[in-house]
């Protein structure tokens, strides 16, 4: 693969499709896996993706040479480990791994091999969301011609190290992408969290060590094995590594999603690659990188999209997929959704997240609707306060709920209270 | 034992528990809903919300869930810090958003969790202001009531139904707020213990249905400590009384035997007191026709009846130790039968015997949770003893432990453990005739006849220890089999073996024996557990007695004046051309019981007897524990204690020695001092003289009201009780009530602020621990001394052969329908499916669901079979009594296929 | 379309018998196993809920847990055509009520609601991921982007128009 500046990409959109193997290696696919197998142990491989400052882009960004190091180091022959996809991007706003998946289903497989590889892991699991069906199709077609290239299967490359995928499609859960619950998930069980220790990588799938990482932490390692660690880290602008695939939704000129250099600021992705706001629209406010980010305002949008910088302005980079709130949607409306959205997602298992998102939905519902009461402006408070902070409920599906909900609670105070005051919406959203 | 500050206070706590139990043993009031002792935490409900900080300097804290949370030496925590109070009333109400409110008309009101966790948090007013979400609530059958708009979402129903206790048919449906626990469809509840759920669910989800139909608050019942009377475990039970009648029978803690839970065979067996068929009074039987007739007239009679010949007096092993005795004063030892056959009566007197000469330990049901490999020999104790394999399924949970010990997972973290353990293999190994409950998480399951499977006992005694006598001519399939399983018992460092009397087979015992001995042989802390059938035939096996063939023979020898029997129905021991020739050969028949049995009808007197509702009593579980049960009830006279109609028998028989026993403890102490074996049952509780603080303990709630609608017309008084002289309670509210009572006086749990069964935890020394006052009871076979070699049994049987047409009808007990007494409550009643036989393989033209014809038991049947082709060849099964009513033990039968169109 | 009470057909017993087979242990298969019995039925009723739970050596009250938890398994009758239309945060920006009020007034249906002639399913969904062409809403497998109230009409209509 020659270096590009936009390597997960690279051969994402080609005319014919997803590119099969024989054409994966042609523009440089499989020589990671190769150069893993035959000359790297899989600690050198771990000490490689940790000196890359890989960062896990699902959300949570946690360094992904670490998250393999706490994995017990015997070999994949003597311990059955797992090593797991999450590609349950269900996170509102967010649609980059679908476009991996179906744009390029080998590129996550050699992923998956490297870092198999490098915990000793020799079992892969895909975790797909059951809407993805043109996904489904194009990773079983890749696996299936994969294993019979010889790239999945025992002894691969006569390495000894073996190596299997099987895709599962999920039933439909938001909670699934929380780690301990696609565990469940997989189980065959109500995917409910864990609570930790066990951490995964010491007791998850059916109690064995395993790794779960996203499916574009995992598309980076062919990249990073092939063209060394210190050509990652070069590729971020700022203090994170390599690229990113930022996008943007909403009433922008073109949505979609690029990759980019880690750390390129906002402006620049909203206004030259999302191509500005539309005709008659005005940028408010965003959700940097999904739902469960909290607003930044308009005057914020200087902030280079790391991970670093946009925690210092109060949010997360989260998926790093943004979401665009205009001059002529409404906030509460939007909350609401939102809040609907986590309302119906909680998995039931803890009384706070339970019980506690449909109050606020009804709440903002209410005032949404023009019932609107100047106390429920307090209770909102109250969930923001009692359900953000991380530890109160099982898990951070509340408090990611809770993260636009305060933050949006500041910077719309105004019209909150315009819809208390004037019972009513004063901004119906454009159809 | 680390030392933890809480709110300033420094308090011991234990480093392998949580700081939620650490905070409730120091007798802090700390609300919670999903964490139970015996379920440990799996963090849900986030509710024991409290403050820990990271150190002296530390003046911001953060919010743990002290449930999920392990003790550490120096741990500094606020339950009373503001935002940890804010965040455990804002836990309530959200609760409360869908919560109905409907306390008024809710059975939980008065001992609801829910209620005092409320209270205990301070919320008391709605800010919710939109509409509650409500759910359809399902038939879950005659023991539960369904109320599921009352469902806070706490998980402990599934935990305790389907992970504690196996159940398959309870679970939890959908997701957020529309979250539903419930069956797959209406129906009865399958679990044998689905009783819990009444004491498990921290609010009215689920109820206790027949309580319902006779309802009284908490605080308007009087509680007296019981022992339940259906099978031989001897579970503790608190029975709640008001008015004159049993209105339901909750669990009493005992550390070492029921712990939390109940079977639902002992939770609704009770409705037997308040039956239509209880007597109520005296009766004679004048030319066939019953009269009743007063107290002195029936002793009077029975006066003239004495002097007709010697007296021969029947026992029960449904009956107390003092029912028991009473009549053996009565009789003297030689004419005082224990009222089983011989086969039954060999081999019960047996067990006391065996469990004293076997080095192994003799378990008790929590001792028995620790086993670290499981052998059932030959005892479906699912049904014989069904608290017991509620214990064995425990076994599972501690096979996980070293697998959470591995990933520093502590013990009480539920979930992880589960998971954790999934894989671990199961220390059971069951092999019985017939499948069995336990099957299902059995690492080996084995079907074999019981002469088979005592041989395959006797093999593996010899693979463990070869001192020990090998069964000759084993298959090549037992072979492994025994080597397998011998293997498994001796890398164990914590094996039991559990077998019993369900089969009357001398030689599973024995085998039982030489294997616990063998593997107490190897230096492993080996236990051996024998299974009797019914709540006081190790009381029997103690006070000993004649067969009831040795009744046959003196009567037809023409040595019997009178037959005295004691709450024991002959009709479900002897054939019915037995019995007769029995009857025949004694000119009178004196029954004393509390139901009108098929016997009573054909007694000359009849006198009614006291249930264990209304009397105090010692019976000795399986264990050889001596356990006391007090008066819930004053019985209505002419009703009383069989001890005290046979005391009275005695007097009108006049008798020079004549035992004067004003009351229970007097009766006590001279079964103590007659009987050896027996010497300490004085211990089983205190006597009627303890009191608390000079005062009596009450028995009633200081919020009772005493007053009652159902008899207003007459008076709003609860009709107040005499004083039994026979209790140290007293009947009313009146007395002294405090968590150090003696455990085997408990009549209720209330502690301030909690006024659910929740309160228990005021009571124990620690968080499933003894109790406060002392556990109840008190074990009678520890006294034993093994041989210093061990002694084999060598009665090894020949290999079971089978055939045609020649079957081995084994006795299939019910959980539901075996018992005599559960049987004759209603609810139990309408759970109890009809006689089946099953067989291994159809006689020819015979299809499933069919009739065929048999002899048993000296009656005349036709039964539908039932295909079971896992049942070992040449066995067929059949429920005892339910079919044929004298059928308890294998026999030989032909079957004839049915000749009616 | 078979009917709610025919068994399942014995190649699709097998299927959920292997795939259980080829898990760690049978249960890791419950959801694979009901996508299947609602790929061949639509949905997935008690009888065929029963009979995949004994094939997973579960019992009913057990898979059903399961199955009412996801959002994609069906345990009630669905239409011929099942519209799952995104109701989260971009598509909502992006005029997805519009579109929704349409489709109802359309098809005479809320959400939730199948069309009389058993032709249409209409459901909410969350995000399915195609937020850069927002409204998007998922017909059985296919996925349709851009829409508005116009091209969704357009699009059940087709749907409701007669089998060839």
């Amino acid at each position: 693969m020659t270096i590009s500046d936009r390597p997960l990409t690279a051969m994402i959109g080609l005319p014919d499709g997803p590119p099969d193997c024989a054409a994966y290696g042609r523009a440089g696919g499989w020589q990671a896996v190769r150069r893993t197998l035959r000359d790297m142990t899989p600690d050198a491989v771990i000490d490689m993706v940790t000196a890359s400052k890989l960062r896990g882009r699902g959300g949570a960004g946690f360094g992904t040479g670490q998250k393999w190091s706490f994995v017990p180091k015997d070999p994949a022959a003597t311990r059955r480990k797992y090593l797991i996809a999450n590609a349950d991007e269900m996170e509102p706003g967010t649609f980059k791994d679908r476009m991996l998946l179906e744009g390029n289903p080998l590129q996550l497989i050699e992923g998956m091999i490297i870092a198999g590889y490098a915990i000793q892991a020799g079992h892969g699991v895909i975790f797909l969301r059951g809407e993805y069906h043109l996904a489904l199709e194009r990773l079983n077609r890749a696996i299936a011609e994969a294993r019979q290239v010889g790239w999945l299967g025992e002894n691969i490359l006569g390495s000894g190290f073996g190596f299997e995928i099987h895709v599962h499609a999920s039933g439909g859960r938001y909670i699934c992408g929380e780690e301990t619950a696609l565990l469940t998930a997989l189980e065959g069980r109500r995917a409910q969290p864990r609570s930790k220790p066990p951490f995964p990588q010491v007791g998850g799938l059916w109690g064995a060590p395993s790794v779960v990482n996203n499916v574009e932490t995992l598309c980076n390692l062919p990249h990073i094995v092939t063209n060394g660690a210190e050509w990652f880290v070069s590729l971020g602008l700022g203090p994170d590594s390599g690229t990113k695939l930022y996008g943007v939704s909403g009433r922008v000129r073109r949505p979609g999603a690029w990759e980019l250099p880690m750390g390129t600021p906002l402006r620049e992705i909203v206004e030259d690659h999302a191509g500005g706001m539309r005709d008659g629209y005005r940028l408010r406010a965003l959700l940097p990188g999904g739902a469960s980010t909290a607003f930044l305002d308009v005057g914020q949008i200087d902030i280079p999209m790391d991970y670093g910088a946009v925690e210092k302005a109060g949010s997360r980079l989260g998926t790093g997929l943004a979401i665009l709130l205009d001059d002529r949607t409404c906030p509460v409306g939007m909350l609401h959704n939102l809040e609907h959205f986590f309302a119906q997602e909680s998995c039931g298992w803890c009384t706070p997240c339970r019980d506690g998102l449909p109050w606020v939905e009804r709440l903002l519902n209410a005032i949404e609707n023009g019932t609107g009461e100047p106390e429920d402006l307090d209770r909102l408070h109250d969930h923001a306060r009692m359900l953000g902070p991380m530890g109160r409920t099982f898990c951070a599906h509340a408090p990611g709920a809770m993260a636009p909900l305060a933050s949006g609670l500041k910077l719309f105070r105004e019209d909150f209270d315009a819809h208390i005051r004037q019972r009513a919406c004063p901004l119906r959203h454009a159809a | 034992m680390a030392t933890i500050l809480i709110d300033g206070r420094a308090c011991p706590a234990r480093t392998d528990e949580n700081l939620l139990q650490a905070c409730l043993e120091a007798g802090a009031d700390l609300p919670y809903f999903c964490w139970h002792p015996d379920l440990g935490s799996v963090g849900a409900c986030r509710q024991c919300a409290i403050k820990q900080f990271s150190g002296p300097d530390d003046k911001t804290g953060r919010i743990v869930m002290a449930c999920m949370t392990q003790v550490t030496d120096g741990a500094i925590l606020s339950i009373d810090e503001p935002q940890a109070r804010e965040f455990r009333a804002g836990v309530v109400e959200w609760l409360m958003t869908n919560h109905p409110h409907d306390c008024p008309v809710c059975p939980e009101g008065g001992e609801c969790h829910l209620q005092d966790m409320t209270v205990m948090t301070g919320h008391d007013s709605r800010r919710y202001r939109f509409t509650k979400r409500t759910h359809r609530n399902q038939d879950l059958g005659p023991f539960i009531n369904h109320e599921m708009n009352r469902c806070i979402g706490c998980y402990r129903c599934v935990r305790f139904y389907r992970d504690y206790a196996g159940g398959e048919d309870l679970a939890a449906f959908a997701a957020h707020n529309d979250l539903y626990f419930g069956r797959h469809e209406d129906g009865a509840l399958e679990s044998a213990f689905s009783g819990n759920l009444v004491e498990v669910c921290p609010t009215g989800v689920f109820t206790d249905k027949p309580f319902s139909a006779v309802y009284s608050r908490k605080w308007d019942m009087r509680g007296a400590p019981s022992v339940c009377a259906h099978c031989a475990v001897g579970c503790n039970t608190i029975v709640n009384a008001r008015q004159g009648t049993v209105r339901r029978v909750i669990n009493r803690y005992h550390e070492a035997v029921n712990r939390y839970f109940l079977c639902d065979r002992g939770r609704y067996g009770h409705g037997f007191t308040s039956a239509p068929t209880r007597l109520r009074a005296p009766i004679l039987r004048q030319d066939g026709i019953p009269v009743p007739i007063s107290m002195a007239t029936a002793l009077e009679r029975f006066a003239a009846m004495a002097k007709d010949g010697p007296i021969v007096g029947i026992g029960s092993t449904r009956a107390s130790l003092e029912s028991n005795f009473a009549l053996r004063c009565l009789t003297g030892p030689d004419r005082f039968s224990t009222g089983l056959t011989q086969l039954e009566h060999d081999l019960t007197m047996q067990v006391p015997a065996l469990l004293r000469a076997t080095p192994a330990r003799n378990p008790s049901l929590h001792d028995m949770e620790s086993a670290d490999a499981v052998l059932v020999l030959g005892e479906d104790v699912c049904v014989t003893a069904p608290r017991l394999s509620l214990a064995l399924r425990q076994t599972l949970r501690r096979a996980a432990f070293p697998a959470a010990d591995a990933a520093k997972v502590p013990h009480w973290m539920d979930a992880a453990v589960r998971m954790l353990g999934a894989d671990a293999p199961s220390p059971l190994m069951v092999l019985t005739p017939a499948a069995t409950d336990l099957d299902p998480i059995a690492a080996t399951i084995h079907r074999a006849a019981p002469d088979n499977l005592a041989r395959l006992g006797f093999a593996i005694a010899h693979r463990v220890d070869n001192s020990a006598p090998d069964a000759p001519d084993l298959s090549e399939t037992e072979i492994q089999l025994a080597d397998a399983l011998a293997t498994a018992l001796r890398t164990a460092h914590r094996p039991l073996i559990v077998a019993g009397l369900q089969y009357a087979n001398a030689a599973l015992i024995h085998a039982a024996a030489n294997i616990a001995t063998a593997l107490h042989a190897t230096g492993a802390d080996a236990a051996l557990s024998l299974v009797v059938p019914d709540c006081n035939s190790m009381g029997m096996a103690l006070t000993g007695g004649i067969p009831l063939d040795a009744v046959r023979a003196m009567a037809r020898a023409g040595h019997i004046g009178t037959l005295v029997v004691v709450e024991n129905d002959l009709t479900r021991r002897l054939d019915a051309a037995t019995l007769d020739e029995l009857l025949a050969a004694v000119p009178h028949l004196v029954v004393i019981d509390h139901i009108a049995t098929r016997l009573a009808e054909r007694a000359d007197l009849l006198l009614p007897a006291a249930s264990f509702a209304e009397s105090g009593g010692t019976l000795v579980n399986t264990e050889g524990r001596a356990q006391r049960f007090l008066p819930a009830l004053t019985p209505t006279m002419p009703i009383q204690e069989s001890w005290r109609w046979t005391q009275q028998l005695t007097q009108a028989a006049t008798h020079a020695d004549a035992p004067e026993w004003t009351n229970l403890d007097q009766i006590v102490a001279t079964i103590a001092q007659e009987i050896p074996a027996l010497s300490r049952i004085i211990d089983a509780a205190p006597d009627a003289e303890y009191r608390l603080d000079g005062r009596r303990i009450r028995s009633e709630p200081a919020r009772i009201s005493g007053r009652t609608a159902v008899r207003a017309d007459i008076s709003v008084h609860d009709r107040p009780l005499p004083q039994s002289p026979d209790t140290p309670l007293s009947p009313s509210m009146e007395g002294a009530y405090s968590p150090d009572m003696p455990g085997a006086l408990m009549p209720f749990y209330h502690a301030p602020g909690w006024n659910s069964v929740q309160s228990l935890n005021r009571f124990q020394q620690e968080i499933g621990g003894p109790m406060r006052g002392g556990d109840a009871g008190t074990r009678l076979l520890d006294d034993g001394i093994p041989p210093e070699t061990p002694e084999w049994h060598h009665d090894i049987p020949t290999p079971f052969t089978t055939a045609p047409d020649d079957l081995l009808l084994l006795p299939e007990p019910r959980l539901f329908g075996t018992e005599e007494l559960s049987a004759l409550s209603p609810p139990i009643a309408a759970r109890v499916t009809p006689a089946t036989l099953r067989l291994s393989t159809l006689p020819a033209g015979l299809q499933d669901g069919g009739m065929v014809s048999l002899t048993l038991a000296g009656e005349h049947l036709t039964l539908p079979v039932r295909h079971d082709p896992a049942l070992p060849p040449g066995i067929a099964l059949c429920p005892p009594h339910l079919a044929a009513r004298a059928f308890t033990t294998p026999v030989r039968v032909q079957l004839h296929g049915d000749d009616t169109p | 379309m078979s009917t709610a009470d025919a068994p399942l057909p014995p190649a699709l017993r097998t299927r959920i018998t292997d795939l259980a087979q080829a898990e760690h242990r049978p249960r890791a298969a419950s959801v694979s196993a009901l996508t299947m019995v609602q790929d061949h039925f639509g949905w997935v009723s008690d009888a065929h809920l029963a009979e995949t739970a004994s094939l997973l050596g579960m019992s009913p009250a057990d898979l059903d847990g399961i199955a009412t938890y996801f959002n994609l398994i069906f345990r009630r009758p669905v239409g011929r055509h099942v519209i799952l239309l995104c109701d989260s945060v971009s598509c909502w920006i992006m005029g997805r009520d519009a579109v929704c009020a349409r489709l109802q007034a359309r098809l005479g249906i809320r959400p939730g609601e199948t069309t009389a002639d058993g032709a249409v399913t209409l459901l909410p969904i969350v995000c399915l991921g195609h937020c850069d062409h927002a409204p998007a809403m998922l017909v059985d497998r296919t996925l349709h982007g851009d829409l508005n109230a116009e091209t969704a009409e357009q699009l059940a209509d087709t749907l409701r128009a007669p089998t060839p």
